[in-house]
């Protein structure tokens, strides 16, 4: 073995191969621009159109305006239709939540019979496409005699909104380490304490992430609230009947506000996790 | 009253499952009960009766069996194109992006919190003859000067593909990042070049990534509708504006519902065999 | 190049070999010769740079600048599956979805080779775990996992075969059975085996070769008992078992020998020993190199006065003692039981001596707490 000789000349990597290289670790990285920028188009496309000033009909540029973010109600039917979203989409995020994440519980932490076929009850809806859960739900109100309306969707969301709370609620009981629980016994905790002290704020991230999942998916979905909310307008649906004549640009400014404000809830949420974990 | 042990399961279970049996068994149940319904003669349009007329699905099969066989087909090329969009993404931002993991995840996410419905507006915009492709791919000579993309299915697919991306995207990303990627290294060390090292190691153990992936975007690509109406035309139609117009438009119930069995179970029984053959795949 | 470089043998040459993160030197200006067959093995504490040098030679991260050389091949640049060489992985990296036969078979498959069953059968045989060629990677115990991983790599037959803390998931006992086995696998086969480890044990237990590591550097390179009884730095000497370092100045000379006066009190060390550049010295002696006696009991040679006991450990094979010196320093002193006498008590007033021949002398601008606060056994990521 020879001792360092430290008088030879320093090597340097061929530039070619410094290239392709390059050009190899790189390669992913460029295509993530071009993805990225496939994703933000219709993005972009909504937040510049609300700034059109376009009156009714909001599908060619006219002119540049702040108005529409001054008056967000200037078309009335707009904060009516967000205004009925909204309200479905907080009733029905706490009932999924409530009884998505007792059957997370029960699954995720009990062995009881007949806990494979739950774990199917839960699958099924999720494998079936929209369309199907939301024209047999209106066929079970007609069937009663319930006319479509408010409470039928908030019941059709909590109804497709359920498996997604269990689902997500469940993963992340799974990755907790039943030591901790064992340790809060060992400690004096009896059952509820153990459960109000640690297993809930462990698990409640998850059921926080839950209910963020459960409330988008009410709040965007259209396909089963079309079936089952007859003369109320919600937010998609105002969007979808009056695609063919021309969206308010209005219309932009909530779906624009929605982006960020989901956006600041998301990075927020991330921030605080991350600070936790130091 | 004490609660056994072995009753905590059932007690947290039966509120979610007795609603669940409500509002998703009962219309299931419902909705096979009704297809096979036939009209009250001389009654009302709207009024049906139980004949067990299983001619129903064969009419209803029949007259749309173009748009079942278009509904598979845009649901189909949706999901190969959200699988060769999402997976290279994916595997980049578990592999590549080192402490801007999370910031990319979000970002991924994040152009689906603008409404379904507006996101497909938009592509409306971008695809007619005032957004940028149209005129940038005439000036290309890549389509003809009288090509347009609106009302067609390639704007069906593309709008698809964008709108359910996401699905796709998420499950990839969890099973990608789970592999330790010093079996991507072990590969190489042991003579495999990039291409042998993704077909005999990073794709294996990314199935259940795939398989949850292409599901969750199929399912309700096949099911949708709202991207046929707002980006297609009447040739463009698929099994779910079938669906909608016969509740809303016609109010012929049964066909509705045979036609909603139907897609349902063809669904399942694709799911069933697919999940099947990934399966088996997988081991070899 | 790049299809010679499969069927290169030969030296291992890594000249002035720089890696470089932002603007931290991982690997720093590095040159050095790992003759062929020999077992070499990287020693150093985590973050100083040997795991980066093994995964520049694997071909996992490619040099700022610097060569490397296998024989009179080039294969800096070349692509890790067109290099003969082979790792063991830390925690071992098999691949999951394949059995245990196609977990080893994966190298020679790729690289075309024909008896695959024959040669699997083979390594399966000499790792003695040939009833679990069928099995899944997570059915098997650590150190079964280990094995099929060094299996994986030699049923190639690299020129080189690279172990990264190979041995650093297993359990004490086991680790220690494994070392012996890595040896006698090694001398088997007649491989070049390149080892990385923190743990100094190993590297001593198993390797002809021992390059001792230190913030991208390498700080000594020697046979285990080289660096072990003749440290050339204080890093060296903490970082390989303990070591008493005593401040000292260098008086004069006395034939071969060096006249050192250490606290007021003279001790006399061979001049090849000494690796100080002027008067000032450390001399440093190792633990079980002292000898105790109480004050008044005659003494061979060096002798230093006046300590007392401070503390006292019995751990079986020997006895540790801390003796606190007049001028304030404490050293370790490490006795075998082999002699029936009984021990010293706290307290007692004592001498202690040692052969001459047993000191080493550093540099006196030494840091004498380099290598002491790094904790070998932290998990290495680095």
């Amino acid at each position: 073995m020879t001792r360092v000789v430290q008088d030879a000349p320093i090597p340097t990597i061929p530039f070619n191969a410094r290239i392709s290289r390059w050009f190899g670790r790189n390669v992913l990285r460029i295509y993530m621009i071009f993805g990225f920028t496939y994703l933000f188009i219709p993005v972009a496309y909504t937040f510049v159109f609300s700034f059109n000033d376009a009156g009714k009909s909001n599908l060619i540029w006219q002119s540049f305006t702040f108005r529409n973010w001054q008056n967000p109600c200037g078309a009335p039917e707009v904060c009516n239709a967000l205004g009925n979203s909204i309200k479905i989409g907080f009733l029905a995020t706490t009932f999924a939540t409530i009884l998505g994440t007792m059957i997370a519980f029960a699954i995720g932490r009990y062995q009881f019979k007949g806990r494979s076929s739950s774990n199917l009850l839960i699958f099924l809806p999720m494998a079936t496409p929209e369309i199907v859960l939301g024209a047999s739900l209106l066929s079970l109100f007609l069937l009663f005699k319930i006319n479509p309306g408010f409470w039928p969707t908030v019941i059709a969301h909590v109804m497709f909104c359920i498996s997604f709370v269990v689902v997500t609620v469940k993963a992340r009981i799974a990755s907790l380490d039943p030591k901790l629980e064992q340790a809060a016994m060992d400690l004096y905790a009896n059952e509820f304490e153990t459960f109000r002290r640690v297993t809930l704020p462990l698990v409640a991230p998850g059921i926080a992430g839950a209910a963020l999942l459960a409330f988008s998916l009410s709040f965007d979905d259209f396909i089963i609230t079309n079936f089952n909310s007859g003369t109320l307008i919600t937010f998609p649906k105002f969007v979808y009947v009056s695609a063919a004549r021309g969206i308010p640009a209005q219309a932009n400014v909530i779906g624009s506000s929605m982006f960020f404000l989901a956006l600041t809830i998301v990075v927020v949420g991330q921030l605080v996790k991350e600070r936790k974990a130091r | 009253m004490k609660i056994s042990k072995s009753q905590v399961p059932y007690l947290l279970l039966f509120p979610g499952f007795a609603f669940l049996f409500t509002f998703f068994v009962l219309p299931i149940i419902n909705l096979a009960q009704t297809s096979t319904q036939t009209p009250i003669s001389g009654g009302d349009t709207g009024q049906y009766t139980q004949t067990f007329a299983f001619s129903n699905y064969i009419h209803a099969f029949t007259d749309n069996k173009d748009q079942f066989l278009r509904s598979f087909v845009y649901a189909t090329l949706a999901t190969i194109l959200a699988l060769a969009i999402s997976y290279p993404l994916a595997y980049a931002i578990a592999f590549k992006s080192g402490k801007f993991k999370n910031i990319l995840l979000v970002l991924v996410v994040a152009p689906f919190f603008t409404s379904f419905l507006l996101r497909t507006v938009a592509w409306k915009q971008i695809l007619g003859e005032e957004g940028f492709v149209v005129p940038t791919l005439r000036s290309l000579h890549i389509i003809g000067q009288q090509t347009t993309l609106t009302s067609t299915a390639f704007a069906v697919v593309t709008g698809m593909t964008y709108n359910f991306l996401p699905f796709m995207t998420l499950p990839l990303y969890a099973s990608l990042e789970r592999i330790d990627p010093r079996t991507i290294e072990a590969s190489g060390d042991l003579y495999a070049n990039g291409l042998t090292t993704f077909r005999r190691v990073t794709l294996p153990l990314s199935m259940p990534g795939v398989v949850a992936g292409t599901l969750l975007t199929f399912i309700p690509a096949a099911g949708d509708y709202v991207n046929a109406s707002i980006l297609g035309s009447p040739s463009t139609k698929m099994i779910g504006n079938v669906i909608e117009s016969r509740y809303f438009k016609i109010v012929d119930y049964p066909t509705a519902a045979a036609l909603s069995f139907t897609l349902m179970v063809a669904i399942l029984i694709l799911v069933t065999l697919y999940i099947r053959k990934a399966g088996t795949e997988e081991l070899v | 190049m790049s299809n010679d470089a499969i069927s290169a043998r030969g030296d291992l040459r890594l000249t002035r070999l720089t890696k470089t993160y932002g603007d931290f030197n991982a690997v720093d200006d590095l040159t050095l010769t790992i003759p062929k067959g020999s077992f070499f093995a990287l020693l150093g504490p985590s973050g100083c740079g040997k795991t980066t040098t093994l995964r520049m030679v694997a071909g996992l991260e490619e040099p700022t600048v610097g060569s490397i050389h296998l024989g009179d091949t080039d294969i800096t640049t070349t692509r890790p599956y067109q290099r003969p060489i082979n790792t063991v992985f830390q925690n071992y990296a098999l691949f999951p979805h394949l059995s245990i036969f196609e977990n080893i078979a994966f190298g020679l498959r790729r690289r075309g080779v024909k008896d695959v069953k024959e040669q699997v059968d083979k390594v399966l045989n000499l790792v003695e775990l040939p009833h679990l060629a069928s099995r899944k990677p997570t059915q098997l115990s650590g150190g079964q996992q280990q094995r099929i991983a060094l299996a994986r790599a030699i049923v190639n037959r690299p020129a080189l075969l690279l172990l990264d803390e190979p041995l650093g998931a297993l359990d004490l006992k086991l680790r220690r059975q494994m070392q012996i086995e890595l040896k006698w696998i090694q001398r088997e086969v007649g491989l070049t085996f390149v080892h990385v480890t923190h743990d100094q044990e190993e590297a001593m237990t198993m390797a002809d070769t021992i390059a001792v590591m230190n913030e991208g550097r390498i700080e000594q390179m020697g046979s285990p008992a080289d660096l072990y009884d003749n440290p050339e730095t204080a890093f060296v000497a903490n970082f390989l078992g303990q070591s008493n370092l005593i401040k000292g100045k260098i008086e004069g000379n006395d034939g071969d020998n060096l006249v050192v006066d250490l606290f007021g009190q003279k001790i006399s060390m061979p001049k090849n020993r000494s690796h100080a550049v002027d008067n000032s010295l450390y001399a440093g002696i190792r633990p079980e190199k002292f000898r105790i006696s109480l004050t008044g009991t005659p003494t061979r040679g060096n002798t230093l006065t006046g300590g007392h006991i401070e503390d006292v450990s019995y751990i079986g094979v020997s006895t540790q003692y801390v003796v606190s010196m007049p001028w304030g320093q404490e050293l370790m002193v490490f006795e075998q039981n082999d002699d029936g006498v009984a021990p010293f008590d706290k307290g007692d007033e004592v001498v202690i001596s040692w052969e001459p021949n047993f000191t080493f002398g550093l540099h006196g601008d030494e840091d004498i707490e380099a290598g002491t606060e790094v904790n070998p056994e932290e998990p290495v990521n680095e």
